[in-house]
């Protein structure tokens, strides 16, 4: 090969290279940018006067004074809406019955959604539910609301050839010449003083549990949950991963049964991680019996066994890494084999093992199927540690799923589930980068 | 083993044998023997029939070309080719009249007795302290002044204890090659070996690192018997006493160093020696 070809050679490969990170480093932001723009929304939004309200009256949280004299504000710029109302009513209650059944059914559309928008009419009594004794604590929210209220979805069918169009329609139209048809005016132009939002920083997001089914509140029970599951995964499989690559690698030598038992390791790794769910549900619920029902411990023994091949054979591959004159030289200085493995073998091996670890831990914490029979549940209390023998825990990644798509309110609470989705991906960033440090740290150690 | 075998000078009883150290100083007492000794990987013979008597005290070196069973038989008296699955013996090699591959002979104190210096330097990736203190620990010593002080000692008899001593903590792998070799050496002596045996230990050095571990041999001799495998026959000849020629596993022959250099027995070892092959 001729010089200038070789050159161009390396040239191309060095220009592919640097191609194949810049392509990964633009899909990295591509990924987390929506992951933490949309996701800081759950920190930082704009709340409304019934965010307030609901602080002071659920969580004590506030200063009552100013919040008492703008919920007065507030309500001064209300009192039209709600005067509009019963003058409404009152038409309807002397229109007659053609009138009455003309309007019945849009007026009480209508009603709710303004008490959705409001919160509960003046003079009613407390709902049960908290997302019912207030209106809509966000603003973005809020005026997507108000755009419901002014607007009405229809679908056009006119042109049989096409499918139907989706026209927006105000509502006004539907009230015309009535007594209410001033009020979609007054509510489009003084949203803003009836609401009076203003921007929150609410970083106790993180550690506030969830009130109503993640309508109020916040992600510690998941966060607590995640943490649990993906640290007990770690004590049950990195003990047992590393005896069982040290027993492969330095006990083992290369019977049929030993390559055996590597096969079944390889392909434990390449199980999907449902069946690893099923296989938790059956063993560890139902068989073994750890706990009445789902509980911590066996997902924790689910992730655990979903993980142990990565972690066996990563540090095995750790443990044939290191050099043969370690071994020699601690043997030759009348150390047993296995004071060799433990003081000299495993600490030299021990960057590899942590990589192991760090793969593992993030698996981990994101896995999700595993969990859904094992040890996930949509709502709960923070567990203590003892607790996690026996009870069931949410955790990020299975409510990130069942906010997306079993929760009843998907598009209220939308904001929680990528609030969950930033947190579980600073979590996992925050482990691997400490688990990142210590090995930084040792490796120095290691290599003097 | 007990404590005081670990942690005293070995004069007592190990290997149930008594030391004959100070008793032989005039006349040179045979501490190795071997008697119709093979090695086997699988099925040939890497060391075939040797029988020769390496003396307490001396420097014996062990010369011969590539392959032919002179390491193997180096790594047979303390025991390593054990580490190879597929390596037997037969016939008897004995330390101090114990035969080394007996059933009852506890290989951790036979490693203890005999000390090894390998072909490329092995420190552990740990301090340098640490490298020293691993031997000793290993065998029981606990106190921290005693250990430092075997360390202290080991350092100096290895000539390294002025260039390392106000950086003990740091790691070993810092070291140049040479005084990675020597700390070797140190920690290979921390343990009180009465045999140091050394396969080919200048082979991965400089010249200059070379010739300090030749002279660290010259001053060793004497406190240890060593045995020295090496390709370098001024090597051999500058440090040894005894030289032994060993050829496609035989050893053909043994004699004092100054006798095979100037008027080698076997044509074979003449040819060696004057380069005619190998």
């Amino acid at each position: 090969m001729e010089l200038k070809t070789r050159k161009m050679l390396d040239r191309s490969f060095t220009t592919i290279g640097i191609f194949a990170i810049l392509l990964m480093a633009v899909s990295l932001v591509i990924l987390l940018q929506p992951i933490i723009w949309r996701g800081a929304g759950a920190f930082i939004f704009r709340e409304t006067i019934e965010n307030r309200k609901l602080n002071l009256e659920i969580f004590g949280r506030g200063n009552r004074a100013n919040v008492e004299v703008q919920v007065t504000e507030a309500e001064a710029a209300r009192k039209p809406v709600y005067d509009m109302m019963a003058e409404f009513e009152r038409e309807m209650e002397e229109g007659g019955p053609s009138f009455r059944r003309q309007y019945r059914s849009e007026y009480s559309e209508l009603r709710d959604m303004i008490s959705e928008l409001l919160g509960p009419f003046p003079g009613e009594g407390d709902p049960v539910l908290i997302r019912d004794r207030y209106g809509h604590t966000r603003w973005d929210r809020a005026n997507v609301k108000l755009h419901r209220i002014l607007f009405v979805e229809e679908y056009d069918y006119s042109d049989p050839n096409r499918m139907g169009v989706k026209v927006e329609k105000p509502r006004a139209d539907l009230f015309e010449s009535t007594s209410i048809e001033p009020l979609f005016g007054y509510l489009e132009e003084n949203l803003e003083r009836m609401m009076l939002p203003s921007v929150t920083f609410y970083w106790r997001f993180l550690f506030d549990r969830s009130y109503d089914a993640h309508f109020f509140g916040g992600i510690w029970p998941e966060m607590l949950g995640t943490f649990y599951l993906a640290l007990g995964a770690m004590l049950f499989a990195v003990p047992l991963g590393i005896v069982t690559a040290m027993y492969l690698a330095e006990y083992a030598g290369e019977g049929r049964f030993v390559s055996l038992l590597r096969t079944c390791i390889s392909s434990l790794a390449g199980v999907p991680s449902i069946v690893f769910g099923l296989f938790g549900l059956a063993f560890f619920i139902n068989t073994m019996k750890i706990a009445n029902g789902k509980s911590v411990l066996a997902g924790s023994l689910t992730l655990a066994f979903l993980v142990l091949p990565t972690v066996i054979r990563a540090s095995e591959e750790a443990i044939l890494a290191v050099p043969r004159t370690y071994k020699e030289a601690s043997m030759s200085l009348g150390a047993g084999k296995w004071h060799t493995i433990i003081s000299v073998i495993l600490p030299a091996a021990l960057p590899g093992i942590l990589t192991s670890i760090i793969i593992s831990l993030g698996r981990a914490a994101g896995e999700t199927a595993p969990i859904i029979f094992t040890a996930a549940v949509s709502v709960g209390r923070p567990l203590a540690i003892w607790q996690t023998l026996s009870q069931p825990s949410p955790a990020l990644s299975w409510n990130i799923y069942n906010l997306a798509t079993e929760h009843e309110a998907v598009d209220e609470i939308r904001h929680v589930q990528y609030g969950m989705v930033l947190t579980l991906v600073a979590m996992v960033l925050l482990l691997n980068l400490a688990a990142i440090i210590i090995r930084a740290r040792i490796s120095r150690k290691l290599r003097g | 083993m007990t404590t005081s075998e670990m942690t005293g000078r070995p004069d007592g009883v190990v290997l149930g044998i008594t030391d004959f150290r100070e008793e032989s100083k005039g006349e040179r007492h045979s501490l190795i023997g071997a008697k119709d000794f093979y090695v086997y990987y699988g099925d040939s013979a890497a060391v075939d029939s040797v029988s020769f008597d390496i003396p307490e005290g001396l420097v014996t070196a062990v010369i011969g070309p590539s392959g032919c069973g002179k390491s193997t038989f180096l790594r047979a008296i303390n025991r390593m080719n054990d580490l190879i699955p597929s390596c037997h013996v037969r016939g008897e090699l004995a330390l101090e009249g114990q035969d080394l591959y007996s059933p009852q002979v506890d290989v951790v104190s036979l490693r203890r007795m005999v000390g090894m210096v390998f072909q490329k330097p092995n420190p552990f990736p740990k301090s340098i302290f640490d490298n020293i203190a691993y031997g000793p620990k290993i065998h029981g010593v606990t106190n921290r002044r005693q250990i430092g002080e075997i360390v202290e000692k080991s350092l100096k008899q290895a000539a390294l204890w002025e260039e390392v001593k106000d950086r003990l903590d740091d790691n070993a792998l810092g070291l140049s090659g040479g005084q990675q070799q020597r700390m070797c050496i140190a920690r290979a002596i921390a343990v009180n070996p009465k045999v140091l045996l050394m396969d080919e230990p200048a082979s991965a050095l400089d010249p200059r690192s070379t010739s300090r571990i030749e002279d660290l041999i010259s001053e060793l001799r004497g406190e240890y018997t060593i045995v020295i495998v090496t390709h370098n026959m001024q090597q051999a000849a500058r440090v040894s006493d005894l030289t032994a020629f060993f050829y496609e596993g035989k050893l053909i022959e043994f004699g004092e160093t100054k006798q095979i250099f100037t008027k080698p027995g076997e044509k074979q070892t003449e040819d060696y020696i004057t380069g005619r092959f190998g």
